[in-house]
């Protein structure tokens, strides 16, 4: 999984393998990351919360 | 009691029976634990497996799950890449079955392997050849997805959208929802596809092994196709069951005939690729390792043709059909049938490629060997399903999970 | 997984089994279990249970009588290569827990690293591979019997025939103690190889012309289990009936065997 991991290969098939699942982490971390900081600085900046369900 | 935490516009069973049905569910759910534990703590002597049947009820249970829950996955990709809006009104619910069908899946993998503890030496000393890594690696990663999808959802809560952080961070979440859709739907096509790849390269079982593509054999394509294919009749399967228990219409008419229409032109080319297969299967791969196709499907007391036949004519050609037809699909009874019959169609797909290829002897000496579950698996089997219903009956009651509810079940007062 | 020397000069173990020698008497079992450490149950009546490293199968041509044959076919773990170590089993592991050594020809089996998936049993058409089902527990005192050379398994686990791994080790040190590169045909042999006491197993490296495996292996009548299959095993056969050559594959009904 790292390439500190005895079993690491610099091979075509880790850089694929691995490069898809780190890219894949990424964006799936940067993007929530993105969500909660533009959360707070709304949030800081007042409005929404509201008593609602279905909008 | 709890009515400040119902959606506004929409009306609920009494807690009363809310918390009565739900410890029924409960207890069935309580009985799965229980079989869990044992599993973990006594180890798989508690099932029925044994050497000959490694891979049984529970990597057959996987499988169905992950497959039906591919709802998910294709949905969202219709409505956030292909921009099938109208998909919005069940998107909701495509992925909170999704998610239940997904942790299901990593929980009865938790299960079946038996080292549980060892279960994270997949991820660090993964080995990339392995389909199963490629499986893991995935279905953990499409999982965080599915849980990033359904948090907005929890977000939406009456009581929990007053707070102006939450409220934020779910309409953010919408906003981006598109790039983990896409993300996910990128996963997908890959997990999938792997665990069409785990019984496909098996080279040294003749029943599984295809030929194939790179890397990747036919098999891999099949399933992440068969997937997006007969995902969705599993999200309108669940819908139909959930407006039967509760006695409301949910989603419009259109949002459900439009799924139902691209599910079955996905179905028929599927099964035309499944067909075209089976064919070049049975008449050229097999026998150039010895096989008749008759060898697989005889000698044996369950195995017969009726599964090939049950799989791809009535599990397949005949719901494809029905949804493909716009008389069908706007059938609600034909609808249905056809819904439940991809259903069952997509079920023996993995069940034949999990059972059946560990069933059907390979050395001409060797025997048949035929398998029913322990009560343990069964039950262990059951837990996802009990904890799926629950799942259900606490989003429906208090998130807003079908936009139309409202709309389409107007309170008098 | 590497590659690291030039694939001739390196070591292929590999069995040659004489069918036609072989009594059926279990010795090679008994041997493998006790040399190896091999757990067994209380109550071994459930046999797609029990782990049986080398195992006997009993083979007949299924003719009435009088033309009734039998012949009895040890089956240890192949090791198969596959296509450039590309073995069934050692592809599919997830955690690298099963390797193909391609310095020696060994699939290897790392039990601390196995989680227990049974993939690998999955992809074996052999069924060499055995999953502890079970706790290993030995008869009290039987443990002091136990093998010092070879970890017992745990629970949860798959275990397989090593070719007796530990002793391939064992051999090696000793070469090297007495400053020998190499080691001698006889000193490095597997239990069953010793046990059987028609001489039906012979070991060796089949890349080792001074072996005797290497020429039986050339045999007429040598042939391998499912060979179609592109296992590519290193266990030979030899047996000089026909109908038992053909048991080991599968052909269609009109197909002609390459062998004959």
């Amino acid at each position: 999984m790292f390439p500190f991991n005895f079993e690491w290969i610099w091979d075509t098939s880790h850089m694929v393998f691995m490069g898809g699942l780190w890219y894949a982490l990424t964006i799936l971390g940067l993007g929530m990351t993105w969500c909660v900081i533009k959360a707070i600085l709304d949030t800081n900046k007042g409005g929404g919360g509201h008593d609602s369900g279905y909008h | 009691m709890d009515s400040a935490l119902i959606p506004n516009g929409v009306r609920r069973c009494s807690l009363g029976k809310f918390l009565v049905s739900l410890s029924i569910v409960g207890a069935v759910l309580l009985w799965g634990v229980y079989a869990m534990f044992l599993c973990w703590f006594k180890g798989l002597n508690q099932t029925n497996m044994n050497d000959y049947y490694g891979f049984a009820l529970w990597i057959w249970a996987d499988l169905a799950v992950i497959a039906l829950g591919g709802g998910a996955f294709f949905s969202g990709f219709l409505k956030y890449l292909v921009g099938k809006d109208e998909l919005k009104h069940i998107i909701n619910y495509a992925v909170l079955i999704g998610f239940i069908c997904y942790s299901s899946a990593l929980l009865i993998l938790a299960i079946d392997i038996g080292q549980p503890l060892r279960g994270w030496f997949i991820f660090w000393h993964a080995n990339v050849h392995s389909m199963l890594t490629e499986v893991a690696f995935c279905l953990s990663c499409y999982f965080a997805v599915l849980t990033i999808e359904y948090i907005p959802l929890i977000l939406e809560n009456r009581q929990i959208n007053r707070f102006p952080l939450f409220h934020h961070l779910a309409h953010n979440m919408h906003e981006v929802m598109a790039v983990f859709a896409a993300t996910g739907a990128f996963l997908s096509f890959f997990h999938q596809g792997s665990l069409g790849g785990v019984a496909g390269v098996l080279f040294g079982r003749p029943f599984a092994y295809r030929e194939g593509l790179f890397i990747w054999p036919w098999t891999f394509f099949l399933f992440t196709w068969s997937a997006a294919a007969y995902g969705p009749c599993f999200t309108l399967l669940i819908t139909k069951i959930t407006e039967a228990v509760t006695g409301k219409k949910l989603v419009k008419d259109n949002v459900i005939e439009l799924l139902a229409k691209i599910s079955g032109w996905m179905m028929t080319t599927y099964i035309i690729a499944k067909i075209i297969d089976t064919l070049y299967w049975a008449n050229v791969t097999a026998p150039s390792r010895g096989f008749n196709l008759m060898d697989f499907y005889s000698n044996n007391s369950f195995y017969g043709i009726w599964i090939l036949i049950a799989e791809i004519v009535i599990g397949g050609v005949i719901p494809a059909i029905i949804l493909i037809t716009p008389n069908g699909r706007k059938n609600p009874a034909a609808r249905t049938v056809a819904i439940i019959l991809a259903v069952i169609g997509v079920c023996i797909n993995r069940w034949v490629m999990v059972l059946q290829v560990m069933a059907v002897p390979v050395m001409s000496f060797d025997q048949w060997a035929l398998y029913y579950p322990s009560w343990q698996e069964v039950a262990t089997t059951i837990l996802p399903v009990a904890y799926g219903v629950i799942l259900i009956m606490i989003s429906y009651r208090y998130l807003p999970i079908f936009p139309q509810e409202a709309e389409l079940n107007p309170i008098e007062s | 997984m590497k590659n690291e020397h030039d694939h001739t000069s390196t070591k292929k173990f590999g069995m040659v089994i004489n069918l036609d020698l072989c009594t059926g008497c279990g010795s090679c079992m008994v041997a493998c279990m006790s040399e190896n450490n091999v757990p067994f149950k209380e109550d071994e009546s459930d046999k797609l249970r029990s782990i049986t490293w080398m195992k006997v199968y009993k083979l007949t041509n299924k003719r009435p009588f009088p033309e009734t044959d039998i012949c009895y076919l040890p089956r240890p773990c192949q090791h198969c290569e596959g296509h450039d170590g590309h073995s069934p089993c050692v592809s599919v592991c997830p955690a690298t827990a099963t390797d193909y050594d391609m310095n020696t020809g060994i699939v290897s089996q790392i039990y601390t690293r196995c989680f227990g998936c049974r993939y690998c049993m999955g992809a074996c058409p052999y069924h060499a591979r055995y999953f502890n089902w079970f706790d290993p527990v030995w008869p009290e005192g039987m443990e002091k019997y136990l093998n010092p050379n070879v970890s017992p398994r745990m629970r949860g686990i798959v275990e397989k025939c090593s070719f007796c791994y530990h002793r391939y080790q064992a051999a090696k040190d000793k070469a090297h103690l007495e400053g020998r590169k190499e080691i001698e045909e006889g000193e490095y042999q597997t239990a069953c190889t010793q046990a059987c006491p028609a001489g039906a197993i012979t070991f060796g490296d089949l890349n080792n012309p001074d072996h005797a495996v290497y020429s039986l292996k050339k045999d007429p009548h040598a042939f391998r289990l499912l060979e179609k299959l592109g296992t590519n095993p290193k266990v030979y056969y030899v047996s000089s009936k026909e109908w038992v050559r053909k048991a080991g594959d599968n052909y269609l009904e009109n197909e002609r065997p390459a062998w004959k």
